[in-house]
């Protein structure tokens, strides 16, 4: 099994996706002789061809409009949106349209489609290049959204997410995409959609994250074993649909919540699980749910002191988990 | 139908288009058939039995036209909510229609779940459709890049009216197609109004056809009263499709007999005289009149069309009044797919 970079397992799950079933085929900006902005799509072109890896015009709403029709007419198109932040424009193609194609037509069409895109927040890459955009889309229904954390889940999950028969939000953080590595087999293998995984057992507290948080939250609570708090961590990975009963029962072990997200703390998704324990494990409960979320500002600032301010790190979260603990 | 049978007169435009005397004469039954679904529409909602009617009268002739080179079963059509002859062409039947408008389970578009004038019909190869305009455009550019990389050989056509011409899915799409090449028809059926916005504070440069050298391929105008003007630009189009040479904008200007929809009065924002002017354009009457003027629409074939027409809207009407609505209980299927 080859240690991998969470950005190379990505490439290897294009490339044998592409290999297993030719109605695989990739759009996006720069996705072709580029190979992606990060290279994620990197030596598609060479082995396959301008036709399934297509250099799609600079307009997002097109990218996702286009996939959408493509998907109609049998093909099973990964999208690729270079930056969380541009796919706005294609959200009516992506909500109103992949998300409630099967709906609207009673199930007469689908719409396999995988929507592509990095994410959050990196060092300078400030407003426009750093977005979380997982709550706006996780409110739908009608398409699945997940934020895989390791190498060996991007591969496994992208490659659920290509042979899913509905739309599927892909989000990667884009600071793990060099950062984080992991052992990712050469086998065909998936990771279905839905499960979330328990990082860390532990009895005193649970730490709900996803994306580049895991890896904070699995730090702070590397720090807090140190000062006699055993934090349990849960990879939430999939936040449409919601695990809610791998969430449920860690709760139900340790009787403390902290959610940690890197979105806007108001609205944001920590919001959704936070309800969801108020509501299912109340009585189980010995200190309120906490949430940890990116301050309500428009965007992360460019400038290294403001962007310090504004990142959730393993120390604010090793903060929040003696806060937790204490109450 | 007798005259239907007879031999093509050379002489006659429309046989020099190509098009039999049957040809015609169905094109025009196809016309009578929208119209009068679309006039039991408005009946059907005036009489407090359908919520809502969105509809198209005025523009039978060009979709008709237009629908008529493709290939019934194997080309794709993605419509818009005034698209009703075209589907009807395309091959659903009015009771298809008339289920949608009543809201009913057995409703091919959505089962009831849409507004009426959302079609769609995967058997006919005609994809659902949104309510916001012009999302539907790269839809059809996504089908045709689908058909060239699987070597189906369908043609997709796409249609849309004067006022989605403004959004920028449209502009997206038409860039899309232009750089690929690829075997889509851009339909644009222009009654002038987008709801009460009339053209001129719509569409800047003063025509759409013209938008499409921007992009790369040819756009033409066409009289949407002249049906065989509209057949010959949409064949055009159709045959350069087919021969791998990319898309083709067709503008129909077409004259808006109807008001928006059933919520909407037109009189509001128009003139007597130009809703007047408009019903002299009225494609049935015109082709109506055309077919009278090289001897194939006589009286009888009139009569005999009227009541296969009268026959086949009445027996829809009581069956899709008959059917059954859909379960409560079912609105929460099809979130996801549900296993084949």
């Amino acid at each position: 099994m080859a240690e991998r970079r969470y950005i190379d397992a990505i490439n290897l799950a294009h490339h044998e996706e592409f290999a297993r079933d030719d109605r695989v085929v990739v759009l996006g900006e720069d996705v072709g002789r580029k190979g992606g902005v990060f290279g994620a799509t990197a030596g598609l072109l060479e082995k396959y061809g301008e036709e399934r890896v297509i250099d799609a015009p600079l307009a997002e709403s097109s990218i996702a409009g286009v996939a959408i029709g493509m998907a109609a007419n049998g093909l099973l198109p990964i999208a690729e949106f270079q930056f969380a932040d541009f796919i706005h424009p294609a959200f009516n193609q992506i909500v109103s349209e992949a998300a409630r194609m099967r709906y609207r037509s009673n199930n007469a069409f689908g719409c396999p489609v995988v929507f592509r895109t990095p994410y959050g927040g990196s060092h300078g890459t400030a407003l426009y290049h750093s977005q979380s955009i997982e709550a706006f889309y996780a409110h739908v229904p009608g398409i699945k959204v997940v934020a895989p954390a390791t190498p060996y889940d991007a591969k496994g999950l992208l490659k659920s997410a290509v042979r899913d028969p509905d739309p599927v939000l892909f989000l990667e953080h884009k600071r793990m995409y060099r950062i984080v590595k992991g052992e990712v087999p050469d086998d065909d293998y998936t990771v279905p959609i839905g499960p979330a995984a328990v990082r860390r057992e532990g009895k005193d507290l649970s730490v709900f994250a996803y994306g580049w948080m895991l890896h904070e939250a699995l730090q702070a609570a590397e720090t807090l074993a140190g000062e006699g708090i055993d934090a349990e961590v849960v990879d939430v990975r999939t936040l449409a649909p919601l695990d809610t009963t791998t969430i449920l029962h860690s709760v139900a072990k340790t009787n403390r919540a902290l959610i940690v997200y890197e979105d806007n703390r108001f609205c944001g998704y920590g919001a959704e699980i936070a309800a969801l324990i108020a509501e299912e494990a109340f009585y189980d409960l010995d200190a309120p749910v906490i949430r940890l979320g990116g301050p309500d500002v428009p965007g992360i600032p460019f400038s290294k002191p403001l962007e310090e301010w504004f990142f959730i790190d393993r120390h604010k979260i090793a903060d929040a988990i003696r806060r937790l603990a204490a109450l | 139908m007798s005259a239907m049978e007879a031999k093509p007169r050379v002489s006659a435009r429309h046989a020099q288009l190509g098009l039999s005397d049957r040809d015609v004469l169905e094109m025009y039954y196809y016309i009578a058939l929208a119209r009068a679904l679309d006039e039991r529409m408005w009946v059907l909602q005036r009489a407090g039995k359908a919520m809502f009617v969105i509809s198209g009268p005025g523009h039978e002739g060009c979709q008709v036209a237009a629908m008529w080179p493709m290939d019934k079963a194997q080309d794709w059509f993605v419509p818009f909510y005034r698209s009703i002859a075209a589907c009807l062409v395309k091959g659903m039947t009015p009771t298809d229609i008339l289920l949608g408008l009543f809201a009913r389970a057995a409703d091919p578009s959505s089962g009831g779940r849409q507004m009426p004038g959302h079609y769609g019909h995967p058997r006919v190869k005609i994809l659902s459709t949104s309510s916001p305009v012009g999302t539907q455009y790269p839809h059809a550019v996504g089908i045709a890049y689908a058909a060239r990389v699987r070597r189906t050989g369908e043609v997709t056509m796409v249609a849309i009216g004067d006022g989605g011409t403004s959004q920028g899915d449209v502009h997206e799409a038409m860039n899309w197609a232009g750089l690929y090449r690829l075997p889509v028809i851009f339909v644009v059926e222009n009654n002038a109004y987008a709801i009460s916005v009339p053209l001129h504070k719509q569409v800047a440069g003063g025509s759409i056809a013209a938008r499409a050298a921007g992009y790369g391929f040819p756009g033409v105008v066409a009289d949407g009263s002249d049906v065989l003007e509209c057949y010959r630009v949409a064949r055009d189009a159709y045959e350069r499709a087919k021969r791998g040479e990319g898309p083709m904008l067709l503008e129909f200007q077409v004259p808006r007999l109807g008001s928006h929809s059933s919520d909407d009065q037109q009189e509001r924002y128009r003139t007597k005289d130009e809703i007047e002017a408009d019903r002299a354009r009225d494609p049935l009457r015109v082709f109506g009149a055309y077919l009278e003027s090289v001897g194939l629409l006589t009286d009888t074939v009139r009569q005999e069309i009227a009541a296969r027409v009268r026959r086949e809207i009445d027996q829809a009407t009581e069956a899709a009044e008959r059917a059954p609505l859909p379960e409560p209980a079912s609105a929460a299927r099809y979130v996801f797919f549900e296993g084949r």
